[in-house]
């Protein structure tokens, strides 16, 4: 599986030219090799920042989707304490493609949860690739309505291409438990606080992001389908795909503009996968921070600025 | 099958069922099975196929005629009308412009929902529906905002809402923007529900994706109509998707009614002494009568911060 993107190249190199300097400099160090090494890391960081300043729409699917960006339960680690996981929708199964429970941020109980696509190939066939079936969405109702009897401020992190779309999926009711959660949303009782941290697609990913307060990690994606998915809808070829991605208005710039999304949080140079603790760590102050503003405000007043947020989204002319 | 319509029968968006200007050796087709019916017949059996049950899709005229008392409708912002969020306009292919410049000369229509105040056997309610003959009836800003405020006219007057659903779901032009309809529609019903209003949700052919998953969902009955494909990606998505052939009851509304999803199959002919009586057990009860809302924490906008005017300008 190779995780170098296309566009990462220049990126790749230089790493692997520093990775032989330092190799030599640790066998016969020299000064010369020295400067070599700090001209080299100099370019890297550069060529870095260069690369993901300007990402095209479709790279930044890309990156959104790609292996080595951090899940769910990567932050659950890396931000979170004494995270449990709790399973099952308590009427027909566990889904693996969300996870969810009670954590500590900061010392504070809040409920987690989120997508997970799943990592390497059985443990993402295992999770169907972070596309939920309707017993996932109905596992993370099950908390939601949890968060709200301990008056456990909700949080939930966004990464599915989409909901999962199989004649099973057809038989458990996908499109009413995706509404009953979208409703649920609108009137649960805790401060809600979302973050897009990869794929947010479709109604499979707004199911778990009515909120309070909606954000996103810098290369994430927020859209109405998967772009293939409305390259088919739109021109009846998936293989358009990276033209949608463009006209579809999915990144977290554009998001910004239409007023769709809060907050943009920005990711080291080279994305959260070159970089997962530092994702983490400016996911973290974002999360404390937006929270404590949640709390502060009375839970009517949150509830009714959580109904206007959405009433107002739409354009029209009358 | 709509342009067969149109030649078939003159008039077509126009006329009320059982009209008398249709002549007596006209013939249409059932889309479905292919057999062919006098046109007059088709018309005064609502377009319901006498050899294999299915509901053909009704216009606006006619399922009103259908459901509500004669007279009664009275439809609201008639005149409103999409903008383009996205200014989705991709090099060398349709602009969402020219798409809804396309769609309202084919139909006819001004966007694919529309919604007022009516009366189902002299209860007061407000109406609404889908008309997948603009855009294939799927939810962008009009619909979603036609619907929240049907939801809220309802609400706010203490009438029964009732929903008529047709729709491929949301329209890709708009985006996230029409992705977030499914929030703004599903929190106007329950701002409904807070208030003990009743909503009957009637799914037709075909409701899908984002519409089905928020407000169609929703009903505190939902009704589905014979034979009517209801769900989620819909039979044709999934075939493409997993190679699987399904079998041709998968997303009918009778596939739906013996999966738990929806109250009951109603036949066309029934719908609005079913829809009546329903309204009559939902009304009749010391709650509703006493207008006490169900508790606090109220869904609605915040009097010190009105919604700002989402219309744009030019
Ligand atoms: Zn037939």
């Amino acid at each position: 599986m190779s995780v170098v993107l296309d566009f990462e190249r220049p990126i790749a190199e230089l790493q692997k030219r520093l990775e032989a300097l330092e190799k030599q400099i640790a066998a016969h160090p020299k000064p010369e090799l020295e400067a070599e090494r700090g001209v080299v890391v100099a370019d890297l960081e550069r060529t870095r920042r260069d690369v993901y300043r300007d990402l095209s729409p479709w790279q930044k699917v890309q990156v959104a989707r790609h292996a080595l960006r951090p899940q769910t339960l990567d932050y659950a680690k890396a931000i979170f304490t004494e995270f449990t996981e709790f399973h099952g929708d308590r009427a027909y199964a566990d889904d693996g493609a969300i996870v969810g429970g009670p954590a500590r941020l900061n010392g504070r109980v809040v409920m987690l949860v989120g997508h997970q696509r799943g990592k390497g190939t059985k443990d993402s066939v295992s999770r169907n690739f972070g596309q939920p079936h309707p017993e996932g969405y109905r596992k993370a109702l099950r908390l939601f309505r949890q968060a709200e009897k301990f008056g456990m401020p909700l949080v939930t992190l966004l990464d599915t291409p989409a909901a999962s779309a199989g004649l099973a999926d057809e038989e458990r009711g996908q499109a009413w438990a995706l509404a009953e959660n979208i409703a649920a949303m609108a009137e649960l009782q805790v401060p809600i606080l979302t973050v897009i941290i990869g794929q947010g697609g479709s109604g499979g990913a707004l199911a778990l992001g009515v909120a309070d307060r909606l954000l996103m990690l810098e290369h994430a994606i927020f859209s109405v389908a998967p772009p293939e998915a409305a390259a088919n809808i739109l021109w009846k070829d998936s293989k358009l795909a990276p033209e949608a991605a463009a006209a579809l208005r999915l990144t977290a710039q554009d998001l910004v503009d239409l007023e769709v999304i809060d907050r943009i949080i920005p990711e080291p140079p080279g994305g959260a996968h070159a970089d997962q603790a530092g994702a983490a760590e400016a996911l973290r102050e974002a999360l404390v921070e937006e929270l404590g503003s949640l709390e502060a405000t009375p839970m009517d007043r949150l509830l009714s600025q959580r109904y206007a947020k959405y009433r107002r989204i739409g354009t029209f002319y009358e | 099958m709509r342009s067969f319509f149109r030649r078939a029968v003159p008039g077509d968006s126009g006329s009320a069922p059982g009209g008398t200007a249709i002549p007596d050796d006209m013939w249409v087709r059932c889309p479905r099975c292919r057999e062919l019916t006098y046109a007059r017949e088709w018309e005064s059996s609502f377009k319901v196929c006498a050899k294999c049950g299915y509901n053909a899709p009704l216009s606006a005229q006619e399922r009103i005629a259908l459901l509500l008392d004669e007279g009664s409708f009275h439809e609201l912002d008639a005149g409103m009308r999409s903008g383009d969020p996205l200014r989705f306009a991709p090099a060398g292919r349709p602009s969402y412009h020219d798409k809804l410049a396309q769609w309202t000369a084919d139909s006819g229509l001004s966007e694919a929902c529309i919604y007022g105040r009516g009366r189902v056997d002299g209860i007061p309610t407000v109406f609404s529906m889908l008309d997948m003959s603009f855009f294939a009836g799927t939810m962008g800003s009009v619909v979603g905002e036609k619907i929240a405020r049907a939801c809220e006219l309802a609400r706010d007057e203490r009438r029964p809402l009732i929903i008529c659903s047709a729709s491929g779901g949301a329209r890709q032009q708009e985006g996230s923007i029409a992705l977030l309809q499914m929030a703004k529609t599903a929190a106007a019903v329950r701002s409904l529900g807070r208030a003990r209003v009743p909503y009957i949700s009637v799914l037709t052919d075909p409701t899908l994706a984002g519409v089905t998953a928020s407000f169609a969902a929703l009903g505190d009955c939902v009704i589905a109509e014979p034979g009517a494909v209801v769900g989620f990606a819909g039979p044709r998505l999934i075939e493409q998707a997993t190679g699987e052939k399904l079998p041709p009851s998968a997303d009918t509304a009778e596939f739906q009614l013996e999966h738990g999803m929806v109250d009951m199959v109603v036949l066309r002919r029934d719908l609005r002494a079913v829809v009546a009586g329903l309204l009559r057990l939902f009304l009749d009860t010391a709650a509703i009568r006493s207008s006490r809302p169900l508790s606090d924490g109220l869904l609605q906008v915040p009097e010190d911060e009105p919604v700002s005017a989402p219309v744009v300008a030019g």
